[in-house]
């Protein structure tokens, strides 16, 4: 083929050989807007040249001085608050768990038939979520003042809106094929429910909720910095006072407590899975 | 019912195996639930739970609530909104400074993903070590929360956004490469290996046999930690790490009511309208 051929094919067919004029000015036009956020968010937020340099060296020194890591000597009460995050992860997540059930099968469309009461509960439960643990955690340290109790309710309010929009989703996700069987056979409501749905969707919330549970002794263990109980007020309190080697050995306390509890739950989740 | 079928060896061999099974499954649920209400118990200790506290204070929930929302007159609504949402325009500011953190957070978040996550897949490591290694690190880097992170960069850079920004894009880079490198292990061998038998490096594998191959993937996970930045952001100003959420701190502590309403809607409008946007754009692609 010569380069004249090519030429005319070229000219024939236009849309072949590449994007059309248009096509291409759009995306050009979305790639320099694109950058331009970036840029205006990059200004916005990049410190002066000083401060940068400044804290790059306050950080070589400062994880410098967090090895050794030590316990400071209060390695049991460490211990203790480190229980302490992981039961208000427990709790959390059961109560948000429990909360979210209800609401769940409220939330299915093949439930609750009515739409206008069914965009409405599921709004109500994007609120729910929409809000970070630590801002619940702000306003329950408030309303019921400080330690666990706040943090475990700070963790369920936001997961009982996504647990229960799960919920709802794998129940929507259920065959209808086996509660019907059940009901061929001569099974009453309640059995439709525990000979047909419960089967299909109880893996799937275990599962879910397990996942709840690893992400929640997450951010349990930070909840403390608002006064919510865990672990989270020892660590800003050692940051406060520039004790780094603590700080240190609470970083890997909390490394190696998420690390263990994602194994256990993680085989638990695959367990469920496989059953 | 006609007679029962006689009883032959095969269903007997059923019914021991079926009666086996389910006392097995028996056990299993028992041990199950023994744990768990073990856990539970141990929990409700440590966790201080006491219902009479409980019932005592869970009244003060809803005053808190109600405590919070302004009151609005039908006659002069205008005024009462314009008095309840004071200031708007700073927190508008304050709100647009969070999505900026967390677009930077995101964006320097997903290049680190993207450097470390071809180390990382099990198929595209160069060594086994550097396999081991890619991936210890990232597990660090998704375990420390973004307010741990925070925490020490406020520490270190002072108050400010940058702090915030370092933080979500470390615990971001984290997760992302996971997500990452799993999907870059379940890609089809067969591009990479064309590449490699035309003479091209590793580099080239990877631009022209790999990218193509999981752009779309690595493109949909990044818009969903953009949502889930968007809300990490909003609570880093607590520790002073920039954002709408150290004026929420400061309104909190404060007992400045009807401005504490205002803000958490603002901040659930502003989620609301990025989540939005990511599933628009994600139902385009």
């Amino acid at each position: 083929m010569t380069a004249a051929e090519l030429a005319a094919l070229r000219r024939a067919y236009p849309r072949v050989f590449g994007l059309a004029p248009w096509e291409r000015a759009r995306r050009a036009s979305v790639a320099v807007l694109a950058l331009a956020v970036l840029g205006v968010a990059c200004w916005r937020v990049a410190p002066t040249a000083e401060a940068f340099w400044a804290g790059v060296g306050r950080i070589g020194f400062l994880v410098g001085f967090m090895f050794p890591p030590s316990a400071g000597g209060a390695l049991g009460a460490l211990l203790h608050e480190l229980a302490e995050t992981l039961a208000m992860a427990f709790l959390g997540t059961w109560l948000a768990a429990v909360l979210a059930l209800p609401l769940g099968f409220l939330g299915a469309r093949n439930v609750l038939r009515v739409a206008l009461l069914h965009f409405g509960l599921r709004r109500i439960l994007d609120g729910l979520r929409g809000v970070d643990s630590l801002i619940w955690a702000l306003i329950f340290v408030a309303a019921v003042g400080m330690g666990p109790f706040a943090g475990i309710l700070a963790l369920a309010v936001p997961d009982t809106g996504t647990l229960a929009k799960l919920f709802a989703e794998a129940i929507e996700n259920a065959d209808r094929r086996q509660v019907e069987a059940v009901r061929a056979a001569g099974g009453a409501s309640i059995l439709e429910a525990r000979f047909g749905l419960l089967p299909q969707v109880l893996p799937v919330m275990l599962g879910h909720v397990l996942y709840f549970f690893e992400s929640n002794v997450r951010s349990a263990s930070i909840l403390g910095v608002v006064g919510a109980g865990g672990i989270g007020l020892a660590l800003s309190e050692r940051i406060r006072i520039n004790n780094w080697d603590e700080v240190g050995f609470l970083i890997l306390l909390i490394l190696a407590t998420v690390g263990v509890i994602d194994g256990i739950s993680g085989r638990a989740r695959r367990a469920i899975i496989r059953a | 019912m006609t007679a029962a079928a006689p009883v032959t060896p095969a269903i007997s061999r059923f019914a021991e195996r079926f009666a086996a099974h389910r006392s097995a499954k028996r056990r299993q649920t028992g041990l199950f639930l023994l744990l768990f209400s073990g856990a539970f118990v141990a929990s409700v200790i440590i966790g201080e739970v006491d219902l009479a506290r409980l019932a005592a204070r869970l009244p003060n929930i809803a005053a808190y609530v109600a405590r919070t929302l302004p009151t609005l007159r039908a006659e002069t609504l205008w005024h009462d909104l314009s008095e309840w949402f004071w200031g708007l325009d700073l927190w508008l500011e304050m709100l647009a400074d969070t999505v900026l953190m967390a677009i930077v957070g995101t964006v320097a978040g997903s290049t680190l993903a993207l450097l470390l996550c071809f180390d990382a897949a099990a198929n595209l490591a160069r060594s086994r070590a550097e396999h081991f290694l890619a991936r210890r690190l990232l597990d660090a880097l998704r375990s420390v929360p973004e307010l741990v992170f925070a925490l020490i960069f406020v520490f270190a850079f002072g108050p400010g956004p940058f702090a915030g920004v370092i933080a979500l894009a470390l615990h971001a880079a984290g997760a992302l490469g996971k997500f990452f490198a799993e999907v870059v292990e379940n890609i089809a061998p067969g591009p990479v290996e064309a590449i490699s038998a035309v003479g091209g490096g590793r580099l080239e594998a990877i631009r022209f046999g790999v990218v193509p191959q999981v752009l779309p993937d690595f493109l949909s996970y990044v818009l969903l930690r953009f949502e889930i930045n968007v809300r990490a952001a909003s609570v880093l100003g607590v520790v002073g790490a920039g954002g709408i959420g150290e004026e929420l701190y400061l309104v909190v502590r404060q007992f400045i009511y009807s401005d504490i309403s205002a803000i958490v809607l603002l901040i659930l409008a502003t989620v609301a309208l990025i989540d939005v946007g990511c599933e628009r754009l994600r139902a385009h692609h």
